[in-house]
């Protein structure tokens, strides 16, 4: 038998009908994530057709992007705090949900939060599973093994109806991870330099696997970040191998085997690596020991640099629009450039340790005059610990903002938004035009640099704010 | 859905690269529940103002764009969010075919499933369509063939199975609840059960 690769193993577990020139492969669906925005038109189609939800044992739910993140315990408080439309369509999206039998963690539900962090926090998301949502950032549940990507509302109605999709092959594309991080640098940072050495398409229609000795390094939560944006390279997907910090992670979960059914997932998790002699469409390697914090400095991620690094000067008119936009000046690090609002969440960067890295950066310290800064937690599991931990009094009493869990800010489909023409350093993912809100700009930036320009009031280099 | 076969049009060029789907349609649209009417969302912060004025700088905007169902893209089209709210929005507001050097994964498999036509052109006639907004073009999908006024024909590629479905007019589903018998042997069998 040749080598097979991590991708390749979990793809060929899961082909019901092989592809050919007449059809794409039909592929089983082991986990169906939905949520509120993405999913009623194919709830419709069900209704529609007069087809059943095929598998709601395979399917879980929750309410986060257009959630508001003041506290709602009833749906007479949403009424007051939501937008009109976003209230109906979160009643609506309890009616479907309670219509096909769907496993709800809505307002009442101490597991509601943001989908890619409620996933792996409830052990829904495992090694060796396909995993789809109807949102790009399903990538994040690549972390543990799984082949995770996001998919449209007519794809949406696909799993529900069949629990499989039509889907083609994708290429393969190894990074390779290597050196040791030095401190204030982080999984984002690594993301962010990956996709600003290969470009915001050089994923495109790949499926990405992490490797090496630093992501071996990292724990389950960093490797989320890195997973969670593999999309901004254009890849679908980004897996890394399951091994022991994965287990050790999934052990004792809600939703994980138990009993013998737990060892012999556990020895089927072990087999899932890449073979020696796997091959790969392409290859590159990035050494993170030169790595420095990094901020995007333009209109998509891949426009990034170190934090000390000049802002490229570059003549070509999509460059100059992308910096017109952001009022940011080439030819001198961003660095120092004024910040308005900051925000810590997102499915990219609001899981505990998130929150921890920013609250030791805020620890005895104040947000700046005139600057806002909004932490979100990804879900009201992460909430409890963080307020456990006495994290929430560490942001309050620095002047932040401490929040209910939901997607919030990052998409600013919520109410949560950054004003036209103010600057926000961010934790989340997507830098593009209006993102969080109609003329904001965003810096992408990780927790601790977030943190730390939120104390300086312009974007800052967290290494001189973290204790020893 | 409708079907296609032959998409005669006169381009409107955006020449942009790396377009992302929050422009395509802003977050803010996506509370609404249903498919219908999100034409007036395409491309919305870059139509209107603040103010819901029209920018009278912006290519869909002139009068010569006016009835355009073949969109021009700068490289790498679609990038980010998988809304097929995009799809949506572009084939509401009149729009039937988007040509780049590259179309994002996500919102192609979106495109290819509501008769929006994604089609990958080499760098050369990219470069061409880019310079002559407003170019009569005519995109043939039984030869998978886009014609140019100048006489000159490329071909794009395009996956058979979407092409069929896009040609007869027929959804994907029925498809998959054609193999109803494999996908219950698939359960039935498989070494492990999720």
């Amino acid at each position: 038998m040749s080598a097979k690769s991590l991708f390749e193993k979990v793809w060929d577990d899961h082909v019901v009908v092989p592809e050919s020139a007449d059809h794409p492969a039909v592929l089983y669906i082991d986990l169906h994530l939905t949520h509120e925005v993405t999913s009623p038109q194919a709830f419709s189609v069900l209704r529609e057709r007069g087809l059943p939800l095929r598998r709601t044992d395979l399917t879980l739910a929750t309410m986060d992007h257009s959630t508001p993140t003041l506290p709602v315990r009833s749906f007479r408080d949403l009424q007051v705090v939501a937008e009109p439309k976003a209230a109906s369509q979160i009643v609506q999206f309890e009616k479907n949900c309670a219509e096909f039998n769907v496993t709800l963690h809505g307002f009442d539900s101490e597991h509601r939060g943001i989908v890619h962090v409620i996933g792996p926090e409830l052990g829904a998301t495992q090694p060796g599973k396909t995993i789809v949502c109807g949102d790009s950032h399903t990538s994040t549940h690549g972390a543990f093994g799984a082949l995770a990507f996001g998919i449209g509302t007519t794809e949406v109605g696909h799993v529900m109806a069949t629990q499989c999709l039509l889907q083609r092959r994708p290429k393969t594309f190894a990074v390779n991870f290597e050196g040791q991080l030095g401190d204030g640098v982080t999984a984002k940072d690594m993301i962010l330099a990956l996709i600003g050495q290969i470009g915001v398409g050089g994923g495109v229609g790949h499926v990405l696997e992490y490797r090496g000795s630093a992501i071996a390094g990292l724990d389950m939560e960093q490797r989320m970040t890195i997973c969670n944006m593999s999309i901004e390279a254009g890849a679908r997907a980004g897996m890394i191998a399951p091994d022991d910090t994965t287990i050790e992670y999934l052990a004792g979960r809600p939703m994980v085997p138990q009993g013998a059914a737990w060892d012999e997932a556990v020895a089927r998790w072990r087999a899932l690596p890449s073979d020696p002699g796997a091959r790969f469409d392409r290859e590159v390697t990035v050494d993170v020991s030169a790595l420095r914090p990094m901020v995007t400095f333009g209109t998509n991620p891949g426009m990034v640099v170190a934090i000390d690094e000049a802002v490229p000067e570059r003549s070509d008119p999509n460059f100059r629009k992308a910096l017109d936009y952001m009022g940011v000046t080439a030819g001198r690090p961003l660095a120092g450039h004024p910040v308005d609002v900051v925000f810590i969440g997102s499915c990219t960067n609001s899981r505990l340790s998130d929150l921890e890295q920013a609250a030791s950066v805020l620890r005895g310290r104040r947000v700046a005059e005139g600057v806002r800064m909004l932490v979100v937690p990804g879900s009201q599991q992460v909430k409890k610990a963080a307020e456990a931990r006495g994290l929430d009094r560490v942001f309050t009493e620095a002047g932040a903002e401490w929040r209910e869990s939901g997607c919030s800010m990052c998409l600013g489909m919520n109410g949560d938004t950054v004003p036209s023409g103010q600057l926000a350093v961010s934790t989340s993912n997507r830098n593009f035009e209006g993102r969080q809100g109609q003329g904001a700009r965003t810096v992408l930036a990780s927790p601790v640099t977030a943190a730390a320009s939120a104390i300086a009031g312009s974007v800052a280099d967290p290494r001189p704010y973290l204790a020893n | 859905m409708e079907p296609i076969s032959v998409i005669r049009s006169r381009t409107v060029v955006l020449p942009y690269d790396d377009i992302d789907t929050d422009q395509i349609i802003p977050a803010r649209y996506l509370t609404t529940t249903t498919r219908e009417g999100l034409g007036d969302a395409a491309f919305a912060d870059w139509r209107y103002d603040e103010k819901g004025q029209p920018r009278p700088d912006f290519e869909l905007n002139q009068p010569e764009a006016q009835g355009c169902a073949v969109l021009v893209a700068g490289n790498n089209f679609g990038c980010g969010s998988s809304r097929e709210h995009a799809p949506w929005a572009l084939y509401d507001y009149g729009i039937r075919a988007v040509i780049s050097t590259e179309i994002a994964d996500i919102f192609r498999s979106n495109s290819l499933k509501n008769g929006l036509l994604p089609v990958v052109v080499d760098r050369d006639t990219h470069a061409w369509l880019l310079a002559n907004p407003g170019a009569e073009v005519s995109i043939d999908l039984g030869e998978c063939r886009v014609g140019l006024p100048n006489g000159h024909e490329v071909e794009f590629a395009i996956d058979g199975f979407s092409r069929y479905c896009l040609m007869n007019g027929i959804d994907q589903l029925g498809f998959l609840l054609q193999q109803e018998e494999q996908i219950r042997n698939f359960e039935r069998n498989r070494p492990w059960q999720p």
